[in-house]
């Protein structure tokens, strides 16, 4: 595929994550404050999130897995992942986020534990997503585009 | 009286987040917009940067003039998160107006949560701004009159000020379609005025939750404060 045959499809792609909600307006802030100078500012603070997130998820099944739940603890976690994926526009892992929030207010460990699952799942999905959007920026670097 | 064209890379400032991706944001914002920029992660250090180490050397006459020798660089603003463990964000914000030597230094806070309480709370104890993460260009533009006023004090002082903020509302009615008034605390008659001026300025949101249509709503309802 040429550059231009791979522009076009990561237009395509990336309108669809919008859509999709994958990714919110802050995402778009992040792509206007990378330039020239600053060529990798996306990757970068996208790469800092993916650390965070698996450091937070692991941190949250253990926190869970306790008999005495701690749930100021778990609630710290989650606000920090909820922060980190607002900061980068991930909004489907923020909003659930925000509704493991509500459960750990009320100390409700089935439904922190659904949220966890939830979590995984969105934050798998939407690294996936970012991946390949990556990797079709690179491609296109590649093919002189 | 010619205004200096102020070149924003004489502006240095302080950004405190505990959060390395916000660290790494504010600091992108801010580079952008020409600032020079110090990131630190904490309020302690943040007080270390400033020169505000554990000074609290209390004599009866000099109460804190003390402590400024170990600040080389002059930090023009402070924008602060206002979560932090320890120092947090509004103990900042107090230390630092509590100062005679910083309390002239402008302060914003930021902060992923909209809480009326805590919004106003920062407002009085003297932050000049309030922002909601995830912080943004448009409202690292607001920082510049804050830095100007507190850089050309002692030319012009109220006259610019005032200027400067009615510029600041124009500007806003364009970028902004909603607009409501400002929060309505209860402020001491002497801040009052000024206060309820700044607020009209201020980035405040609705509740979390809301549609994504609406990306950046400004104002809430605060019906009930306090």
């Amino acid at each position: 595929m040429d550059a231009l045959q791979l522009k076009r499809q990561l237009i395509t792609f990336t309108e669809l994550l919008f859509r999709e909600g994958f990714l919110d307006e802050q995402f778009h802030q992040l792509q206007q404050l990378q330039d020239e100078k600053n060529p990798n500012f996306v990757v970068e603070v996208v790469s800092l999130f993916f650390e965070d997130s698996e450091r937070l998820l692991n941190e949250l099944a253990k926190a869970l897995d306790q008999q005495n739940v701690d749930y100021k603890k778990v609630d710290a976690h989650v606000h920090q992942l909820k922060g980190s994926s607002s900061s980068i526009g991930a909004q489907r892992v923020q909003r659930v986020c925000i509704v493991f929030r509500n459960y750990c207010n009320e100390k409700n460990v089935e439904g922190c534990l659904k949220c966890l699952q939830q979590l995984k799942h969105e934050y798998a999905i939407v690294k996936t997503k970012l991946e390949a959007l990556f990797s079709l920026e690179q491609q296109i670097l590649a093919a002189g585009g | 009286m010619a205004i200096a064209a102020a070149d924003q890379s004489q502006f240095h400032v302080l950004a405190v987040d505990d959060s390395l991706i916000d660290r790494k944001l504010i600091e992108r914002l801010l580079k952008t917009s020409s600032y020079q920029v110090t990131t630190v992660d904490s309020g302690s250090k943040a007080l270390e940067f400033l020169g505000l180490v554990e000074y609290e050397q209390s004599s009866s006459d000099s109460p804190s003039i003390s402590t400024n020798t170990h600040q080389e660089v002059e930090v023009n603003l402070v924008i602060t998160d206002y979560c932090m463990p320890g120092i947090t964000g509004y103990d900042l914000l107090r230390r630092i107006k509590e100062s005679s030597a910083l309390r002239d230094i402008p302060v914003v806070i930021m902060s992923s949560e909209n809480v009326p309480s805590r919004i106003n709370r920062c407002l009085e104890e003297g932050a000049e701004e309030f922002f909601l993460k995830p912080v943004r260009l448009s409202d690292v533009h607001r920082l510049k009159p804050h830095m100007m006023r507190t850089k050309f004090k002692d030319h012009h002082g109220q006259k610019k000020r005032e200027e400067e903020e009615e510029e600041e509302e124009e500007v806003d009615q364009e970028e902004e379609s909603e607009r409501r008034p400002g929060i309505e605390a209860p402020l001491h008659d002497k801040h009052q005025q000024q206060l309820q001026h700044q607020n009209s300025n201020k980035r405040k949101s609705m509740e979390e939750g809301l549609s994504p249509d609406r990306t950046r709503p400004r104002y809430s309802d605060v019906a009930a404060v306090v």
